[in-house]
């Protein structure tokens, strides 16, 4: 996987941000992913928020590990999650009424978000405290940038601006016009189908194909770096013969 | 309009209209997970649509009493334990009383605890306040809505496996676009219910 040896403090962190990314890679989530993307600020928050639930669960969950019997782990753990969930949904219906009614029941779904669950189960009930809050913040991060990147590319084809300030309401009223100029008289280039659900299927099954692409590229390099290692080799046992 | 005609209309809009799968977005795990072949994924639709039925059922009348005690902010706690609860429950029901059926729906019952579609449906139920016969015909045409979704794109998935595909969009990539297919002709039945 990684190159060099990295700490296990600093591989828990950064494995799951890109080579281990909860959506791209391990393909989990993927609800939320597709449900509130229609815009790059509602990903944003969307991100935000489970970023504190997972770490929440995370660090609770790990510091309770050796107190929680084994035959009730993943009820224990719903319960905990769900009382996150309880505090990030109230939170935020008091301080960003905005996110909360565009995310809507989509945070309430968190609780049975694979990945938080996933975590509890396959990391934070067996490693310390502190490898269980990095890899909380890693997979917050490597989840925002996933659904972020999937409400970009959405929210500019699908409507042709960016906009910021409408939802996460501490953010500067902004809307920047990329691909429609209506506003200002200009023709429209957006394509509306991509703020609609069949829209949210397209980017996604894309984005895979793209990372398999490169993947699939990568993989392609390597044999053949192999294969001229491999003939080099072979012609210069040849060479030595020869000289013999 | 009767009740009853309502009730009927609120049960395809719920299936075909706003469905559960492609234009709510409930449930994609296990719609993709488990449409690989057409017997597991109908196994799980029918799983997934006794559960739902029978939480909403539970459900209802438990959120009348969480909201008469003031405590409604607890509700997703509350349903997520039901559902949990209800799920090892059912499991242990069918296999005592049904072992071919259980044999059939086995591993797919521990997956429906996080399956969103059960949840979702049942804090929709709540949050619309709902009445019962309307959140009964929510539930009952959400789970008919994804039985029939993920049986028509398992079949699909089966003949797309066989075909030749690019490299890069083998597997999931080129379901997700299959799927996006299915949802586009979803959107056409928008409208049928005034």
């Amino acid at each position: 996987m990684a190159k060099k040896e990295r700490s296990p403090h600093l591989q828990a962190f950064l494995n799951p941000i890109w080579e281990a990314n909860p959506l791209f890679v391990l393909i989990l989530g993927t609800c939320p992913a597709l449900a509130v993307t229609t815009s790059l600020e509602s990903a944003l928050g969307m991100g935000l928020l489970f970023t504190f639930v997972l770490v929440g669960s995370n660090v609770l969950i790990s510091a309770l590990r050796k107190l929680i019997p084994e035959e009730v782990e993943t009820p224990s753990y719903i319960v905990i999650i769900a009382t996150f969930v309880c505090l990030v949904e109230m939170f935020s219906e008091a301080f960003l009424p905005e996110l909360y009614s565009s995310l809507g029941v989509f945070i309430s779904l968190l609780v049975v978000n694979c990945i938080v669950l996933g975590r509890a189960e396959a990391f934070a009930n067996k490693n310390g405290v502190l490898d269980s809050l990095l890899d909380g913040i890693g997979n917050g991060i490597g989840y925002t940038l996933a659904i972020a990147i999937i409400g970009l590319v959405r929210e500019i084809l699908g409507t042709g601006k960016l906009s910021f300030g409408n939802t996460l309401t501490f953010l500067p009223k902004v809307s920047l016009p990329i691909l429609n100029f209506s506003d200002y008289g200009g023709p429209d280039f957006s394509l509306s189908i991509f703020t609609q659900p069949t829209g949210a299927f397209i980017v996604l099954g894309v984005i895979m194909a793209i990372i398999a692409a490169v993947k699939i590229h990568k993989d392609n390099k390597a044999k053949e770096r192999k294969k001229q290692a491999l003939l080099a080799e072979k012609s210069a046992k040849a060479q030595q013969k020869e000289a013999k | 309009m009767s009740y009853f005609v309502s009730f009927l209309l609120a049960i395809v809009s719920a299936m075909l209209i706003d469905n559960v799968v492609l234009s709510r977005f409930y449930g994609i795990c296990s719609f993709v997970g488990v449409s690989n072949k057409l017997k597991n994924a109908f196994s799980m639709g029918l799983a997934v649509t006794f559960v739902i039925v029978v939480a909403a059922l539970i459900c209802w009348p438990l959120y009348l009493l969480l909201e008469l005690a003031g405590l409604s902010f607890l509700r997703t706690i509350v349903f997520i334990l039901v559902i949990a609860s209800l799920v090892q429950l059912i499991g242990f029901f069918i296999k005592k009383y049904s072992p071919s059926l259980y044999k059939a729906l086995g591993i797919y019952l521990p997956l429906i605890t996080t399956n969103c579609a059960v949840l979702g449906v049942v804090e929709e139920n709540a949050s619309q306040a709902l009445d019962f016969g309307m959140s009964m015909a929510n539930a009952i045409g959400t789970s008919l809505g994804f039985l029939f979704v993920i049986v028509l794109f398992s079949a699909i998935r089966i003949r797309i496996a066989d075909t030749d595909t690019p490299k890069a969009f083998k597997g999931l990539p080129i379901a997700l676009v299959t799927a996006a297919l299915l949802a586009m002709a979803f959107t056409g039945l928008g409208g049928m219910v005034g």
